[in-house]
């Protein structure tokens, strides 16, 4: 019973802890920009298939890592550069669908260069299976939460911390006053999106070997971050990390005790659920609309 | 004169019935007439959820699933209760205009991201109960669904039918109704833009707090425009399922209904005929790269991208617009 339920709640939180990390990068470009990427679950895609190519080129697996984390970091600054930067006056719908079209082309392009069939990386550490109270943990699920809980608390110095963390957040409060007292928002903007896809794609890497990774991974991905991000409150770092813990473990728990077939309907009812009665999600900040 | 000609909602109608009556002659096997028919029948859906996208300016990223019901009861009702096409495609349209309604209300209270993320959700789950649901819906493997019967009259591909002495495919048939269709679909939109609720919409979507100001119920007309754009999806989901004869869940997924709204953004909102060019540049984009095989998705991809970034009001106003700034009819205004 407890064995069972340990078990699930581990496999709940290890998920969850990818979900909070996408919906972090979420979470950035939104202060940023106010724009939803929808192609952020592209950037954990690139970072597993780039790392698996790339091992299998010969590299040693930390190398690997490090040149895929770079290449999605690129790819984040040639997002915002190349398709939202020209974009600027254009309405929600129609920069939500460019961010459609740039994941769409991203997916394209990997399809090309990787084909369609799901690629293994092998674990961080050794293949034998973590036992905690009864429960089996995959060995790379505590990497997961390290690399999650190292992630997250350097997101935070960052943002209390340095000057460029500060910059960033003053810009997502009021761009005008941020460009006011000297802030390059156009060179905070495209900050925003590297991190966001350095992030994101390390939470791909992080993951991969408990998902396996393919070209078409992103998508579901970036969708549970979405949920994960709007459930705590768009623009809420904290609201970021609970909603991608609790949508992890109630799927778990869900796919567990209820029925696989419907644990992502759980995770959709649920978001539906927290906007009936807190339409700014969990830790959304009260906005006062000006007219 | 002619300008006021052209600015007429009629000569909109007009201009559409006319491409409708010419096309057949430019069709020239039954390959190119299940493009126009499904183009046709699409059309309808999208010109319904650009009254909620263009109009009222609330954004909806599950209208598929309206489509879907639609379909799906139409196939369970006509072929697992063999009941009557037409009187279950009427059945169908109320039942989802009910769930639109319900889940309206509580939804539409939401703004920007939050409101697309609620749709997109409701969207999910009514895919997700299809997909699942094999008893009924025939899950993820789909069900086949009877032809159109009118009257006791059945109306199939498959066979010709002697109409005033004349032999005419089912297909040709199909056609002129999917062409009615759409007609029918646009003179009613238009007729709800131009009325006291069409006016109401677009001052939600000018500014919702400056309408309510006024005295607009804006939560009212904001879930009655909901309610109208699903049941157009529904009807034409179930015109579509008896059409195609097989349907899968596809057709209620999240990617159809990024599709539709992909349409009504890549033609132009608040334009009727806009959209339904971004049905056809979307409907023939695929048959165009089909040619480019492994490159297909990334094309498609990188032209939706640029179209967007380069003409953000969608395809027909910016060539409407270059147009004018061509011929120096009227000084650019923002419209």
């Amino acid at each position: 019973m407890l064995a069972e339920f340990l078990q699930y709640l581990f496999t709940g939180i290890t998920i969850g802890a990818t979900y909070a990390l996408v919906a972090l990068g979420f979470t950035l470009i939104y202060n940023a920009s106010h724009v939803i990427n929808f192609a952020q679950g592209e950037f954990l895609m690139i970072g597993g298939m780039a790392t698996v190519s790339l091992m299998g080129m010969g590299l040693p697996m930390p190398i690997a890592i490090i040149l895929a984390v770079i290449l999605a970091g690129i790819l984040g600054v040639a997002l915002q550069r190349l398709a939202i930067a020209p974009a600027r006056q254009a309405s929600v719908v129609t920069l939500i669908i460019i961010t459609i079209g740039a994941s769409i082309f991203i997916r394209g392009v990997a399809q090309l260069v990787w084909g369609k069939e799901y690629h293994v990386m092998p674990s961080f550490g050794s293949d034998q299976p973590v036992r905690i109270g009864g429960a089996v943990m995959h060995s790379q699920s505590i990497w997961v939460l390290l690399i999650a809980s190292i992630l997250v608390v350097l997101l935070v110095l960052f943002f209390t911390r340095t000057l460029i963390g500060k910059a960033i957040l003053a810009t997502s409060m009021n761009k005008d006053a941020a460009r006011l007292v000297g802030i390059r928002t156009q060179l905070v903007l495209m900050l925003a999106f590297m991190l966001s896809a350095l992030i994101g794609s390390m939470a791909g890497i992080a993951v991969a070997p408990i998902t396996f990774t393919s070209y078409d991974i992103g998508i579901m991905l970036g969708l549970k971050g979405f949920v994960a991000a709007a459930m705590g409150g768009l623009g809420s770092g904290v609201g970021a990390v609970v909603g991608g813990i609790t949508l992890g473990i109630v799927e778990a728990m869900t796919a567990g005790y209820i029925s696989s077939d419907y644990k992502d309907a759980v995770a959709f009812s649920m978001i539906l659920l927290v906007l009936f009665f807190m339409p700014r999600g969990m830790f959304g900040s009260r906005v006062v609309e000006r007219v | 004169m002619l300008n006021s000609l052209f600015q007429s909602r009629q000569f909109g109608l007009l201009v559409l019935a006319l491409i409708i009556i010419v096309l057949p002659f430019g069709l020239q096997n039954d390959f190119h007439y299940d493009i126009a028919i499904q183009m046709g029948l699409i059309a309808a859906t999208v010109v319904g959820l650009n009254l909620l996208v263009g109009f009222a300016g609330q954004i909806s990223l599950g209208h598929a699933a309206f489509f879907g019901v639609g379909a799906y009861m139409s196939a369970i009702l006509t072929g697992t209760y063999g009941w009557s096409p037409i009187p279950v495609l009427l059945f169908a349209a109320v039942v989802v205009g009910i769930i639109a309604f319900v889940v309206g209300r509580p939804i539409l209270r939401l703004k920007g991201h939050y409101l697309s993320m609620a749709t997109l959700a409701v969207g999910f789950i009514i895919y997700i109960i299809i997909n699942n649901e094999r008893r009924i819906t025939g899950g993820p493997d789909g069900i086949s669904v009877p032809s159109l019967s009118i009257f006791g009259a059945e109306l199939n591909v498959f066979n010709d039918y002697q109409i005033l002495g004349m032999t005419l495919s089912g297909t040709f048939l199909w056609y002129v109704l999917a062409g009615v269709l759409l007609l029918l679909a646009v003179w009613i939109a238009q007729n709800i833009i131009d009325s006291p609720i069409g006016r109401a919409l677009r001052s939600v979507h000018g500014s919702e707090v400056a309408a309510r100001v006024v005295g607009v119920d804006t939560a009212r007309f904001k879930s009655l425009v909901f309610v109208i754009s699903a049941v157009y999806a529904s009807i034409m989901g179930s015109f579509y399922a008896h059409y195609t004869g097989f349907i899968t869940p596809q057709i209620a997924s999240f990617e159809h209904s990024i599709v539709l709204i992909t349409m009504v953004v890549l033609g132009g909102m608040a334009s009727t005929l806009g959209v339904i060019l971004g049905v056809v540049v979307l409907k023939l984009l695929p048959q165009v790269l089909a040619d480019f095989q492994e490159l297909e998705m990334m094309m498609f991809g990188l032209i939706l991208m640029l179209t967007m970034i380069f003409m953000p009001k969608g395809l027909l106003p910016t060539l409407q617009g270059l147009a004018r700034k061509y011929l120096r009819k009227k000084p650019e205004e923002g419209v």
